[in-house]
């Protein structure tokens, strides 16, 4: 179970570009949940993703996790029992690193990184299966520099490495926003199965209403720093993508443009 | 011959610190001026020991822990109390100009030992019948040392760790681990190294001068942005090419002095020399930061 309570973040504080982005606001996530978060751009799903991460301090509220209060424990703690995945293709890997290299890291998250090997030559198999899953021929470019794959193939990759150990919970911003329809597609379709064989309690931010719709249990849609609609499994069955578009469309109107 | 014996002889020895800022420079991307203080430290302490009659190999180790020390002290003011990266290696070079004095006492101190790492009664039986070549080969042996333990640490998991730090840090942190740990791990190793080769030009040399880490920062910044750009898109190891970037810039100083400018000119050549390479070579780096 992931809980905000209560939080405060401001942007700018004390300066004429000062912003309120969250006032005293609230989340809770139970175990196993599968949320799909949607919202216009700017509307505080990536900051709400670093404050339950540590990414950025809150100025009021806490956050617990497992009734566990978390609010002072450091980024790099939290990410023990999280895997994430960015908006930004780049944040997940390891340019300069090659994708074997990449996958060994990945792989031992979570134990003491010592003075033994960097890669375990017994795994190249695992990881050789894992990549196949991906269908972007990266299986036989393990000795590539990530550097020079592209933004997708970089991006299909985070995601890997960031559920290959087990994990609680997987937070995901619009992981998929980088790649192409097909792989977009699969991507999907592969997070949707980790999420299900590790049972993770997931977040996931995304643009694409088709995929909020398809997969999960829980649909939230934020505004200005709110969670302006809530569907449970049951609420969010009988959803539809024009729905929510008609939702959208009545904020831009409230927002008068 | 003579030249060219001590231009290698020099290259090599100044490599071992070279290989130091390699790993400050290119893989943590930490332009770290502590070793402008951490080079002149491993000679301090070498001096101060060697003139006490410790073993020259002990005074090696000694230096090099020395080193790791003040590579600590530079990573803790920039991990802990946030100082800027340029600023906290500043800062810790300042201080050690006044901690090499303490070390050592004076100024100035020769090495009247007969016993340092490259000139002691086994290596002179040894390289008996080719003295000419002695130090050269000793350099060269030492090196290769460092090159190797480097090449293996970069293969350990917590070189992974090193490598992975310098690249993406917020993927450090995506793997639970503490990105300002790791940073200040490598400062130890890329100090303790510029140290170890403080220590053997001590010992070279044969004394000590507590501005002679002037420069260091930029000498082993040229090498290793000299070797890294010739063997660019070679199998040749990143580190090997460093070591021969060393003895290159040591070549290219000698060819200067040579050429009729006076040792009194040689920090001007090596600042003219750094530019050069750097406008030849334009080399840049770019860098994922941020959490968008
Ligand atoms: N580091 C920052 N400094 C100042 N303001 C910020 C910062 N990060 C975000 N903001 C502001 O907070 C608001 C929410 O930003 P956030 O990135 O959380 O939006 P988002 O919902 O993820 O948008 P998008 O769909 O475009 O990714 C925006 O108005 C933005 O300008
Ligand atoms: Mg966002």
């Amino acid at each position: 179970m992931l809980e905000l309570q209560n939080i405060n973040k401001y942007y700018n504080p004390g300066t004429i570009n000062e912003m309120c982005l969250f006032d005293n606001f609230s989340l809770s996530v139970n175990k196993g949940e599968f949320v799909s978060v949607v919202g216009s751009n700017g509307s505080g799903k990536t900051s709400m993703l670093n404050i339950i991460c540590g990414s950025i301090d809150i100025d009021g509220g806490k956050i617990l996790i497992n009734d566990k209060n978390i609010t002072r424990m450091k980024e790099f703690e939290r990410n023990k029992v999280i895997g994430r995945v960015y908006q930004n293709p780049s944040m997940g890997t390891c340019p300069t690193m090659t994708i074997l290299e990449n996958m060994s890291i990945a792989d031992n998250k979570g134990k003491t990184f010592g003075l033994g090997r960097g890669t375990n030559k017994a795994r190249i198999n695992f990881y050789k299966e894992q990549l196949k899953q991906l269908n972007l021929g990266l299986e036989d470019k393990l000795n590539i520099k990530v550097g020079s794959l592209s933004g997708g193939q970089r991006q299909a990759m985070a995601l890997l490495m960031a559920t290959m150990t087990p994990i609680d919970f997987l937070i995901l911003d619009e992981h998929t926003a980088a790649l192409d329809p097909k792989t977009a597609d699969l991507i999907m379709e592969l997070t949707d199965k980790v999420v299900k064989e590790k049972n993770l309690t997931t977040i996931m931010v995304t643009h694409n209403l088709r995929y909020a719709i398809e997969y999960g249990n829980r649909l939230i849609m934020m505004h200005q720093g709110n969670a302006i609609l809530d569907k449970n499994a049951v609420e969010k069955a009988e959803t539809k993508v024009e729905d929510i578009l008609k939702m959208f469309n009545q904020i831009s109107i409230e927002c008068g443009n | 011959m003579g030249i060219i014996i001590g231009v290698l002889e020099q290259g090599l020895i100044y490599g071992v610190m070279a290989l130091g800022i390699y790993i400050t420079y290119k893989i943590l991307d930490f332009p770290d001026l502590t070793v402008d203080g951490s080079f002149p430290m491993g000679a301090a302490v070498t001096a101060a020991l060697l003139t006490k009659g410790v073993n020259p190999y002990l005074a090696l180790l000694v230096s090099f822990l020395a080193g790791a020390v003040a590579g600590i002290c530079t990573g803790l003011i920039h991990v802990k109390l946030k100082v800027r990266d340029l600023l906290s290696g500043i800062i810790m070079m300042t201080a050690l100009y006044s901690i090499n004095l303490r070390i050592t006492g004076k100024a100035n101190v020769p090495i009247f030992s007969n016993e340092t790492v490259l000139e002691n009664s086994v290596v002179n039986s040894v390289f008996a019948k080719i003295p000419v070549f002695q130090n050269l080969i000793v350099a060269l042996i030492i090196a290769l040392v460092v090159k190797f333990l480097l090449d293996a640490y970069l293969k350990t998991k917590s070189g992974y760790l090193l490598r992975a730090v310098g690249d993406n840090e917020n993927l450090v942190t995506s793997l639970a681990k503490d990105q300002g740990r790791v940073k200040i791990i490598g400062l130890a190793i890329a100090n303790a190294m510029v140290a170890l080769g403080g220590s053997v030009m001590c010992q070279q040399q044969r004394f000590f001068e507590v501005s002679m880490g002037t420069g260091t920062m930029v000498i082993g910044l040229a090498s290793v942005i000299i070797g890294t750009n010739i063997f660019k898109n070679t199998k040749i190891k990143p580190t090997t090419a460093v070591l021969i970037g060393s003895i290159i810039y040591k070549g290219c100083v000698a060819f200067a002095i040579w050429r009729g400018l006076k040792a009194t000119d040689m920090k001007l050549i090596t600042s003219a020399l750094f530019l050069i390479i750097i406008v030849v070579t334009m080399d840049r780096k770019r860098k994922v930061k941020g959490n968008a």
